[in-house]
């Protein structure tokens, strides 16, 4: 790390401080996507689906938070002693709940019939759940921003001369303690024969295995972590004003983290949520100032990131290569 | 072989264009009805002749092309491609810089129609051309995602190229359908304007109940698009069934297999982007001077899941398909709309309908019961045209689940009900 602040010192204008703070946010920014890309990731392992409606999903999860938080104010009008982080924690895990659930009723509804279909046909299925999905939670959510209530706000933490806003720091542990679950999770039972499945879907089912339940708990764990991504990206210093019809484009930006990853690998989720972050973070804060790039090309530099690893590997940087049968 | 439609003695006449009696004479039929529906002579459907139906009809002719295109290149050639929004818009700018009228703030030679049409169509091709080793080396749905990408990538550039794309919430207006020599003289065509069609034709006349001399600038629209749709149709359909396009088919189906046959899959997937890019450019450019005047933000990731919505819905790799799901796909949001205004008059005024009127749509801020907020699209409750969008969802999952081969399925299976009637079988 000392290495890298020297030569960033050395070489970039504005020297070690601001490096270090785009390194920050740029990881920060990361875990968030990672947190997208890997909910997306479970999903295609189990399911061979790419999910379209991921970003959807996510805005989805972060409006349910702002209304069991902010308007109806449940669980925390029965519970009115307690501090209101631990109320907003609540009202919190209720929404992911919820879009867990969602996430289990969408895949019983219009991915189980489709089994044995395309890979392709799937994948048009989830295009038009998005478009449903985006659609009325912007109806919801009345066009506009509304704001998730949380306990973070707007307030910093100085680290030397790192400046980390709480929300950042709440990604970070919230992602490594999702990390460190799913590590967990995918040594239990049901984890194996999530893996099994994910591995050959027919094998599987001849041990015994319900393949059915398999992927509901694929779908209800990627909606839950696009909830997860969604409320992270939806607070300061993100989305400071909350969630809005933008959320669901800044949630799109996590599919070069899972290209870049490689479709099917967890591991490259994270590394390709983190170089996404990374780079996008440095291309707004080095690369901003140069006119001719005119606005918004830190939105475009994950998409840039993405083409460029493909062309040099086609499946990602940890993706299996398909195999391909003459 | 009369009598025995389905009776093919050698290849060449299996592959024919109309290879039955059937369809030579349906053929015929549906050109006259096209030819009759605008002029206000076909019975009962004479108000498909109105400005309003014109419109959405020119709209649907427009987006067929595209259609048309993205066809070749995902339901023949087997690429999927969500960047098609990506090269409609390239064909468009083009378009637009060529034939565009100079400002203070944008570039445009004002060259004529028949330089920037055709321009439009091979700059997006050579665009497309560009594109399409990332097609050759990424493939399946990694390659949906690079085409995604691109999407993103053009909407940045259209968002910054101001001198080209115009304001980005005010865009600029391009040029029109009007055929002239050069540029700054009169047009010898106007395909926009009120009047008769042709100076020519002024005088013939010959059918008494249609008035060809005062033909309705929409009208006239409709006949430029239809005849340059009829001939991309007809282009993609020759493609289709002939050396390239079963090369294509060839590398959809087992690419290694295609080259190992001695199909060079490098050079079918080229030109399978180039051919649909051209497609494409040319239904940009088309599209944007029918509109008018388009902003940047409108060549978004929507309007490439719309031309993939049709080819699914239509029934991907059929000319005919293709042309039902663009009609279809369309035509829709119009008789969703109708159908809501009519449920909305039946719940106010009391009908057969009202309690559906009662349960589907909400009237007003005390009402509190309807999934459709209409006429007043405040408050919670989709606006009609959220509800379109929400509809074209389901649609494609509908279509999905329920009829993989799409319209084209419904009308096959409807077709051989009728051809073995009375028998099932």
């Amino acid at each position: 790390m000392i290495a890298i602040g020297v030569i960033g010192q050395a070489v970039v204008p504005g020297g070690f401080d601001k490096f270090i703070n785009a390194l920050g946010s740029g990881i920060a920014l990361g875990a968030i996507y990672a947190l997208l890309a890997l909910g997306f990731v479970i999903i295609f392992k189990a399911t061979q689906v790419v999910n379209f409606a991921h970003g959807a999903i996510a805005a989805l999860g972060a409006y349910l938070v702002s209304y069991f938080a902010v308007t109806v104010n449940i669980p925390g009008r029965w519970i009115t002693g307690a501090p209101d982080w631990l109320q907003w924690m609540l009202s919190a895990l209720i929404a992911v709940a919820a879009t867990a659930l969602i996430g289990m009723i969408i895949e019983r509804i219009t991915i189980r019939p489709m089994i044995g279909e395309p890979l392709f046909a799937v994948a048009m299925i989830t295009l038009g759940l998005d478009l449903i999905i985006r659609t009325i939670s912007n109806d919801l959510m009345d066009n506009t921003n509304t704001g998730l209530g949380d306990p973070w706000g707007v307030s910093f933490v100085d680290i030397g001369p790192l400046r980390m806003a709480n929300t950042q720091i709440a990604t970070l542990v919230i992602t490594v303690i999702v990390v460190i679950l799913l590590a967990l999770f995918f040594r239990s039972r049901t984890g194996v024969a999530v893996r099994a499945t994910a591995f050959d879907q027919e094998a599987a089912m001849a041990q015994g295995i319900s393949v059915g339940k398999v992927f509901a708990i694929a779908w209800g764990i990627g909606a839950a972590l696009a909830a997860l991504g969604g409320i992270f990206s939806s607070v300061a210093p993100r989305g400071a004003a909350g969630v809005s019809p933008f959320t669901a484009l800044v949630a799109f930006r996590a599919f070069p983290a899972v290209i870049i990853g490689g479709l099917d690998s967890i591991v490259g989720a994270i590394v390709g949520g983190l170089i996404i972050g990374i780079a996008e973070v440095f291309a707004g804060s080095y690369l901003g100032q140069i006119s001719w790039l005119g606005n918004g090309f830190a939105g475009i530099v994950p998409w840039l990131a993405m083409m460029v690893v493909l062309l040099v590997k086609p499946y990602g940087l940890f993706g299996t290569e398909e195999i391909r049968r003459v | 072989m009369r009598g025995r439609p389905n009776l093919y003695t050698n290849y060449s006449s299996e592959m024919g264009l109309f290879p039955s009696t059937t369809k030579k004479v349906s053929m015929v039929l549906l050109a006259v009805i096209a030819i009759l529906a605008p002029l206000h002579a076909l019975p009962y459907f004479g108000f498909l002749g109105d400005g309003a139906w014109m419109v959405l009809i020119n709209k649907a002719l427009v987006y067929a092309i595209a259609a048309l295109g993205l066809n070749l290149l995902t339901g023949v050639a087997g690429q999927v491609s969500l960047g098609h929004a990506f090269f409609m818009a390239v064909g468009a700018y083009t378009a637009v810089v060529l034939g565009g009228e100079a400002g203070n703030t944008v570039w445009g030679l004002g060259l004529p129609m028949w330089i920037w049409l055709p321009a439009a169509g091979i700059v997006a091709a050579l665009v497309g051309v560009l594109i399409a080793p990332t097609a050759v080396r990424v493939r399946g749905l990694y390659l949906a995602f690079v085409t995604l990408g691109l999407v993103f990538i053009g909407l940045y550039l259209w968002r910054n190229l101001g001198k080209i794309a115009g304001g980005p919430t005010t865009g600029r207006p391009w040029p029109e359908l009007e055929f002239s020599l050069w540029r700054n003289m009169d047009p010898i065509i106007s395909f926009t304007s009120d009047g008769p069609l042709w100076w020519w034709l002024k005088p013939v006349n010959l059918l008494p109940w249609v008035h060809i001399e005062e033909m309705d600038g929409e009208v006239k629209t409709y006949f430029f698009v239809l005849v340059l749709m009829a001939i991309l149709a007809l282009l993609g359909k020759n493609i289709m069934r002939t050396r390239i396009g079963r090369s294509w088919a060839a590398i959809r189906d087992r690419d290694i297999a295609a080259e190992v046959m001695g199909v060079p899959e490098a050079k079918g997937k080229t030109q399978a982007f180039g051919i649909s890019s051209f497609y494409a450019g040319i239904a940009g450019a088309v599209l944007a001077s029918v509109v008018g005047r388009i902003i940047p933000e409108s060549w978004d990731i929507f309007l490439s899941v719309e031309f993939v919505a049709i080819i699914l819905i239509g029934g991907a790799g059929t000319v005919v398909g293709t042309l039902m799901g663009t009609f279809f796909v369309v035509l829709t949001p119009r008789i969703v709309e109708n159908v809501t205004g009519f449920l909305a008059t039946q719940a106010t005024e009391g009908g057969p309908f009202a309690w559906l009127g009662k349960l589907f749509v909400r009237s007003g801020p005390d009402d509190w019961i309807g999934i459709v907020s209409y006429p007043d699209a405040a408050g919670p409750g989709l606006s009609v045209a959220q509800l379109n969008i929400v509809l074209f969802g389901v649609l494609i999952i509908v279509f999905l689940i329920a009829e993989p081969l799409g319209l084209y399925g419904i009308w096959l299976r409807v077709r051989n009900y009728w051809k073995g009637w009375p028998f099932t079988y």
